[in-house]
């Protein structure tokens, strides 16, 4: 299993996963960059310093699960995975090229280390309480980890599976919520942490930027219970014209625009 | 055949420490006996169908072989998404159950029909569908479906067949043949098909799995180039499929069927195959119609 001290210091490593992301919508124009943005620290915390795998064998038994329920942010997931070693960082100049094996959202039959395809939202959560499930009756002490948006909270089936996961008490399972607002404009959620505490979820609010938050959350002990983070986030964080505006939901740099883009990012 | 759906998923579980039982709290008494016996593996998962096929995709990914099972249009409408996205894009192999098909539960009204279940899974790529027409049938498909690889649809109807037949997944079955014209009998309707073509010259073919669609024996089959199918649901669900396997042959097809409408009359499921032209004398007097037209 792959784990040790981070090699990279982080600053710069995510720097270079931006740019990475960036140059790959540009490539397509396509991707939705502002998302990819928004989850990219909490991403490269949980495959830098809390998930057991091992790149060169992604389907194995002694794995973590990861399931990223917002599929759209796929961006994020395939520059951390081959940053880790699941494929050569160059299939990212492909993306979302016919014969690419990297599309706008991930598919679990092309890419090594995307545990489930999704991008219509409120799949991955309940998927990720089934795999919970099946390693209970496995007898592992893996861990199973899905990400999901605020957005994607307006789906009735993510409290289905809220509902399913305390009913179960799947201590092996942590969601997080990438709280960025990006639905205010459409549907108040309010309290996340509260509504999961009330759903019988252990439930914590973090700073989704902050590594050292990010990191004691996700390995805190599960206490008999399934674990909800809700992480506070800004979409399109880590490049100023895109935070907070909603236009680049949606939206590739122009290669008149990729320049300035390139040069804001931190 | 609901009976028998508890016998062999009992004897599924017993065999095979894979299969999972989910239920979408209906038949929770029935597999009582199941949840005694394997209470890490059978689960009631309550009233949420979507999060239901969803998390059977999860267990179905780490190596397991749930059985989902609920009524007809809760885990075939209410759910198509995660049927579609879960299961088969991903092809996960998942058994769906249904119970309750087209107007089985006629009196609950058109919230619990759901003559339109194989249409709609008919266009999801790698879903298989299973139409058993008697408990033992259903024993048999199960059983050749249960660990496939694919998604697979056993749709459970509350009304079984006189006799049982030789059945393969996959394959239909002739059970006799003549000369005037073909006769398509999708599973619970062949009893009354059987009975309707007593002393005519005709050819019956019996079809319990409808995907993948057994086309070859349709077209090996129909040298009179006249068709009749008898469907238990909506009229024409397998007209593509038909279409398919005798496209390119000059052909007479003619369909009895549900109607698509809503079928707002309560009452007993026999008052409503009355009223679709279902009974053996109806689908008789539609064979000889067509046997005499075509004269």
């Amino acid at each position: 299993m792959n784990q040790g001290p981070p090699t990279t210091p982080p600053a710069t490593s995510l720097r270079r996963l931006r740019e990475t992301i960036v140059r790959a919508a540009a490539n397509a124009r396509e991707g939705h960059i502002a998302s990819a943005f928004s989850i990219l620290d909490i991403l490269w915390v949980l495959y830098d310093r809390v998930l057991r795998f091992n790149p060169a064998d992604p389907r194995s038994e002694e794995r973590d699960r990861f399931v990223l329920s917002k599929g759209h942010a796929s961006l994020a997931l395939y520059a951390v995975l081959a940053d880790k070693g699941f494929f050569p960082p160059e299939t990212l100049l492909g993306f979302g090229g016919v014969d690419s094996p990297l599309g706008g959202h991930p598919d679990c039959r092309k890419v090594p280390g995307v545990e489930a395809s999704t991008g219509s939202l409120g799949h991955g959560l309940p998927m990720a309480v089934g795999i919970a499930l099946a390693l209970r009756l496995k007898r592992s002490d893996r861990r199973v980890f899905a990400l999901v948006g605020d957005g994607e909270c307006n789906e009735g089936a993510i409290w289905e599976a809220a509902l399913l996961a305390s009913h179960h008490r799947l201590a092996n399972l942590t969601c997080i919520v990438d709280y960025n607002h990006s639905t205010d404009r459409a549907l108040l959620l309010g309290d996340v942490a509260a509504k999961f505490a009330a759903f019988g979820w252990s439930a914590e609010k973090i700073n989704g930027h902050d590594h050292a938050e990010i990191e004691r959350a996700l390995t805190r002990p599960a206490g008999g219970l399934p674990a909800v983070v809700v992480a506070e986030t800004i979409k399109g964080f880590g490049c100023k014209p895109m935070e907070g505006d909603p236009s680049w939901h949606h939206r590739a740099p122009t290669p008149a625009e990729l320049p300035g883009i390139l040069a804001e990012l931190r | 055949m609901r009976k028998q759906f508890v016998q062999t998923t009992e004897a599924l579980l017993a065999a095979d420490s894979r299969v999972v039982l989910l239920l979408g709290d209906i038949g929770v008494y029935a597999f009582r006996k199941a949840f005694a016996a394997h209470p890490e593996r059978v689960f009631n998962l309550g009233i949420c169908e979507q999060a239901m096929t969803s998390v059977a995709a999860g267990l179905a990914r780490e190596g397991f072989l749930p059985i989902i099972h609920s009524i007809a249009p809760f885990v075939v409408e209410r759910c198509f998404e995660q049927l579609k996205v879960d299961l088969c894009y991903q092809q996960l192999g998942v058994r769906i159950v249904s119970v309750g098909a087209s107007y089985d539960y006629a009196a609950l009204g058109c919230t619990h029909h759901c003559p339109g279940d194989v249409s709609l899974l008919r266009s999801l790529p790698g879903m298989r569908i299973v139409t058993p027409g008697t408990p033992a049938e259903f024993d048999r498909l199960l059983r050749a479906v249960y660990a496939d690889p694919l998604p697979a649809y056993i749709r459970l109807s509350e009304r079984s067949n006189p006799a049982a037949h030789e059945v393969h997944f996959g394959r239909a079955t002739v059970l006799r043949t003549g000369r005037a014209a073909t006769v398509l009998a999708v599973g619970p309707v062949l009893g009354g098909v059987l009975e309707a073509a007593q002393g005519l010259d005709v050819t019956v073919l019996y079809y319990t799995t409808l995907a993948p669609f057994d086309g070859a024996t349709l077209r090996e089959h129909c040298a009179s180039r006249r068709l009749l199918v008898v469907e238990p649901f909506y009229t024409g669900t397998l007209a593509a499929d038909v279409a398919n396997a005798c496209g390119s042959l000059p052909m007479q097809v003619r369909w009895v069927g549900v109607p698509r409408e809503f079928r707002t009359g309560y009452g007993k499921p026999a008052e409503h195959d009355a009223a679709c032209g279902l009974t053996a004398p109806q689908i008789r007097a539609s064979l000889e119609e067509f046997l005499h037209a075509a004269a």
